[in-house]
């Protein structure tokens, strides 16, 4: 082989002890600071090469805010479009790390117009700097953001008061907006709140503590950042759900299902089953980053290999055995509308999960972002943040948000413009007082007549819940026909008779039942959704 | 429960959008630029399709002026893999003799690169095409989506990209569109080479300093990879101990000065080094915006 290969064997590469990433978000009103307070950790981490700090000279003569002080804005509003306006229209991701964490952060447009993408740049955070200006305290921006914030399922919050330097520092004002603040997002259900008196154009409190504020007590921001704990609840290791992203076959000899585990771990020899379908199997082994291993954990891009030759295709997803994971049409949201058209409920494709498929949209209340309060309604205005019906043509496999992140988060697509029109995340799966929708119904008809003549599934019934009713059965036949001949001989045979003609009774009934569906496996559905196109 | 570290996280979100794409892509191509980037990309979709091979083939635009190591190298990974890949030239750019010192970097950019690119994808009809591009490279970069929606005419347009919000990409398309897809969008230059050599990636010799030799020109070090580069009056060979950071058109493409000759040389001047990868770039200094323009005009 005369392949380069440039490792000598000696090079033994310190690996730096992994460090915890942080994602996080600075979000909050039009003109708050944001961009400036991520261009000061940026510039306060040394995350920026003396050659950007350059360009960041000439640039802030030419479209700076500060006169001829550096705008660290211009750090991160990198279209042409936002220097020339001295706006943010586009969330931007910047990376900074210090000795103890790595920092993924997205900077948010505070423009309502591009809500939108503040509430992408959310969607992914542990968790969300609010900013603040002093001056003009918490604005209905402040709260919208704060309600998506908490939506999305951000836990913890940083309140930045920022621009101190221009009320002279006063812990007067500071100590306000925070009761303010408090007020406002306390039916949010924020795990923490932690309010920070800051400067981002100065610096004040980012780095290191201010002088200028010796009333504080609390920490400086990124000593903040760097030690918070955002570790998830860890999932029950012996649950798992993995939604099939793509069918891996190689070969003849080759078949696995790869995705990313959403939940839980997966481990060879694992019980477990395919939703929807519910059929049963187990994990023969596991595809790895690493090669093959025996176990996997939550956020791993696996494939799987199961032990028999069942079906699966993408959308479907594999979950532990006694997982309850809900396969359903039917679900209730909050999502944020996000086209400049009305939602009409018309046309659309909801996209969650690994799956996508037609569905129906009811909007039933919008919320006001300055009160909270929920209005009824059958239409949202763009941004509108409101509660929903979904109703999908084919089965889901569902999960309510507070619960799974992946499979409780769904978007919607609109049919003919191809315009990702909202973003949300499910409430309450099969809500109880389903309205009955045509599409539902037609549906379900077929479904009804396949259960009622569709043999035990084997699958769902664990060997001892299969023979004990048998045994019970074949014990009552014995026992009547003790009593009906008084002999013991023929009561005995007629009791195992029972018992050997029902296991070959069922067997023809499944063989029956699975030649007059065969031809219906397919479900048409699947091409629909399979190209992406 | 154990958490995964950094460069898994980053690794396993890597992988998740490689096999995206070939989920819901009828025709997508790796664009393969031979660079430290392309290798780690590389290795991922290895990965992401083990015990199979990708099952798309790979895409070199050829400029006809990247350095001779690098094709040397290329064909030599391609070889040991077993994988397809598609050399494209622009063949009327080199028909008409763009000479990257007469015609200056913009035309050879846009001719030899660009043009070129959009020729190839528009011959094999590619409808999502994987590139290595970070956020952390440049500003624009740091804009944009990873599923980042082309017209028909590959014009980007950083003011309508569609939300991306959590793992839910929206890869539909109407005919003529197309995606280029950044896998490694949430990588920085040290994730990189760390994870280069975590995995012991194999890369281009010319990213570890050795004598080379090299011309002092536009306050750059430019190494003479061959004939083509005549000297100007008063320039003169040297042979000095250099490396590069980026791997690009070799006129274009600035060398540093180094002794860094391992992994751990290199990183460890990474980290101290207080001027950006991108520096050592041409082609990214014809003004602020450059970069975006460029991309809408279709380049990566
Ligand atoms: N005096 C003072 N000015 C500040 C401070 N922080 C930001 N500014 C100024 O406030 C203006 C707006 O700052 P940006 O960082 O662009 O605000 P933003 O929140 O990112 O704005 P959008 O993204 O467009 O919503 C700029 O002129 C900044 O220089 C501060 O702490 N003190
Ligand atoms: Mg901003």
């Amino acid at each position: 082989m005369n392949a380069p290969l440039n490792l000598p064997a000696a090079d033994i590469f310190p690996i730096a002890a992994p460090a915890a990433l942080l994602r996080f978000i600075t979000c909050g009103s039009v003109d708050d600071g944001k961009s400036t307070l991520i261009g000061r950790l940026l510039y306060d981490t040394g995350a920026v090469p003396d050659d950007q700090l350059a360009s960041l000279h000439a640039d802030s003569r030419r479209f700076g805010t500060q006169g001829d002080a550096l705008d660290l804005a211009l750090l991160v509003d990198g279209l042409a479009a936002e220097r020339e306006q001295g706006i943010t229209i586009d969330v931007a991701y910047r990376y900074f790390s210090t000795p103890r964490r790595a920092f993924i952060v997205a900077d948010t447009p505070g423009h309502e117009q591009y809500t939108r993408n503040m509430a992408t740049g959310a969607s992914g955070a542990d968790l969300a700097i609010i900013l603040v200006d002093a001056r003009k305290g918490v604005l209905a921006q402040t709260r919208r953001h704060s309600f998506i914030v908490s939506m999305v399922g951000v836990r913890r919050v940083v309140v930045a008061i920022n621009k101190m330097d221009l009320v002279g520092f006063d812990e007067g004002v500071f100590t306000a907006i925070a009761n303010s603040y408090r007020a406002a997002t306390r039916h949010l259900g924020f795990e923490q709140i932690v309010f920070i008196p800051v400067s981002a154009l100065r610096g004040d409190n980012i780095a290191s503590l201010s002088a200028d504020t010796p009333w504080y007590r609390g920490r400086a921001l990124i000593d903040y950042l760097e030690t918070v704990d955002v570790s998830a609840l860890a999932a029950d290791p012996a649950s798992l759900r993995m939604p099939v992203q793509w069918v891996n076959r190689p070969n003849a000899h080759f078949r696995g299902f790869s995705g990313t585990i959403a939940l839980g771990a997966a481990h060879v020899g694992q019980d477990v089953k395919i939703l929807p379908s519910g059929r049963r199997t187990r994990i023969a082994s596991i595809v790895t980053a690493l090669g093959e291993d025996s176990s996997a954990q939550q956020d791993e891009a696996v494939t799987l290999v199961l032990e028999d030759e069942v079906d699966a295709s993408r959308g479907d997803v594999i979950v532990s055995a006694q997982d309850e994971a809900p396969v359903a049409r039917v679900f209730d949201g909050r999502l944020l509308w996000m086209s400049e058209r009305a939602a009409s409920g018309q046309g659309l494709i909801v996209q969650q999960g690994m799956t996508t498929a037609n569905a129906a949209l009811s909007i039933r209340t919008q919320i006001d972002v300055n009160t909270f309060a929920e209005q009824p309604t059958d239409s949202l205005p763009v941004n509108g943040i409101g509660r929903v019906r979904i109703r999908s043509e084919k089965p889901l496999v569902l999960a309510t948000y507070s619960q799974d992140r992946t499979l409780g988060a769904f978007t919607l697509i609109d049919r003919l413009t191809n315009e990702t029109v909202a973003l949300g995340v499910i409430d309450e799966v099969n809500p109880a007082d389903l309205p009955q929708g045509h599409a539902a119904v037609a549906r379900k008809a077929p479904d009804l007549w396949r259960r009622l003549l569709a043999p035990a599934d084997s699958s769902s019934e664990t060997l001892a819940e299969a023979l004990s009713w048998r045994i019970v059965s074949a014990l009552i036949v014995t026992l009547l026909a003790a009593v009906a001949t008084q002999t013991a001989w023929i009561a005995l045979l007629a009791g195992a008779a029972d018992f050997a003609l029902r296991l070959v009774l069922r067997a023809a009934h499944r063989d029956a039942f699975k030649r007059a569906t065969a031809l219906r496996q397919v479900d048409p559905e699947q091409n629909a959704d399979g190209g992406g196109i | 429960m154990i958490q995964l570290t950094h460069l898994q996280k980053l690794e396993a979100e890597a992988i998740h959008i490689i096999r995206e794409v070939a989920a819901t892509c009828e025709n997508p191509v790796l664009l393969y630029s031979i660079g430290k980037d392309s290798a780690v990309l590389l290795h991922l979709v290895m990965k992401a399709f083990a015990p199979g091979k990708p099952p798309f083939p790979l895409l070199h635009v050829d400029t006809t002026w990247k350095f001779r190591e690098m094709i040397a190298f290329r064909d030599a990974r391609i070889a040991e893999l077993g994988l397809e890949l598609i050399v494209h030239t622009n063949e009327e750019g080199r028909a008409a003799g763009v000479n990257l010192f007469a015609s200056g970097s913009r035309l050879h950019t846009d001719v030899m690169k660009t043009q070129a690119l959009r020729q190839a994808l528009d011959k094999y009809k590619f409808d999502a095409a994987f590139g290595g591009a970070r956020r952390d490279e440049e500003r624009s970069r740091a804009k944009e989506r990873i599923f980042s929606m082309r017209s028909p005419e590959h014009r980007w347009d950083p003011k309508s990209q569609r939300p991306e919000p959590w793992r839910l990409f929206n890869t539909r398309k109407r005919p003529g569109e197309s995606f280029r897809v950044f896998p490694l969008s949430n990588w920085t230059e040290a994730d990189v080479w760390d994870y280069v050599a975590l995995e012991k990636i194999p890369v281009v010799p010319l990213y570890f300093a050795k004598p080379r030799p090299v011309v002092a020109r536009d306050g750059m070090l430019i190494m003479r990879d061959d004939e083509r580069m005549a000297l100007r009056a008063g320039e003169e060979i040297e042979m000095r101990s250099v490396r590069f950071r980026t791997l690009g058109c070799y006129p274009l493409t600035g060398a540093v000065e180094s002794n860094a000759s391992t992994l751990s040389g290199i990183i460890a001047e990474m980290r101290s080094s207080r001027v950006s990868e991108r520096q050592g770039r041409l082609i990214d200094h014809d003004g602020g915006a450059s970069m975006e323009q460029k991309k809408q005009e279709g380049y990566f």
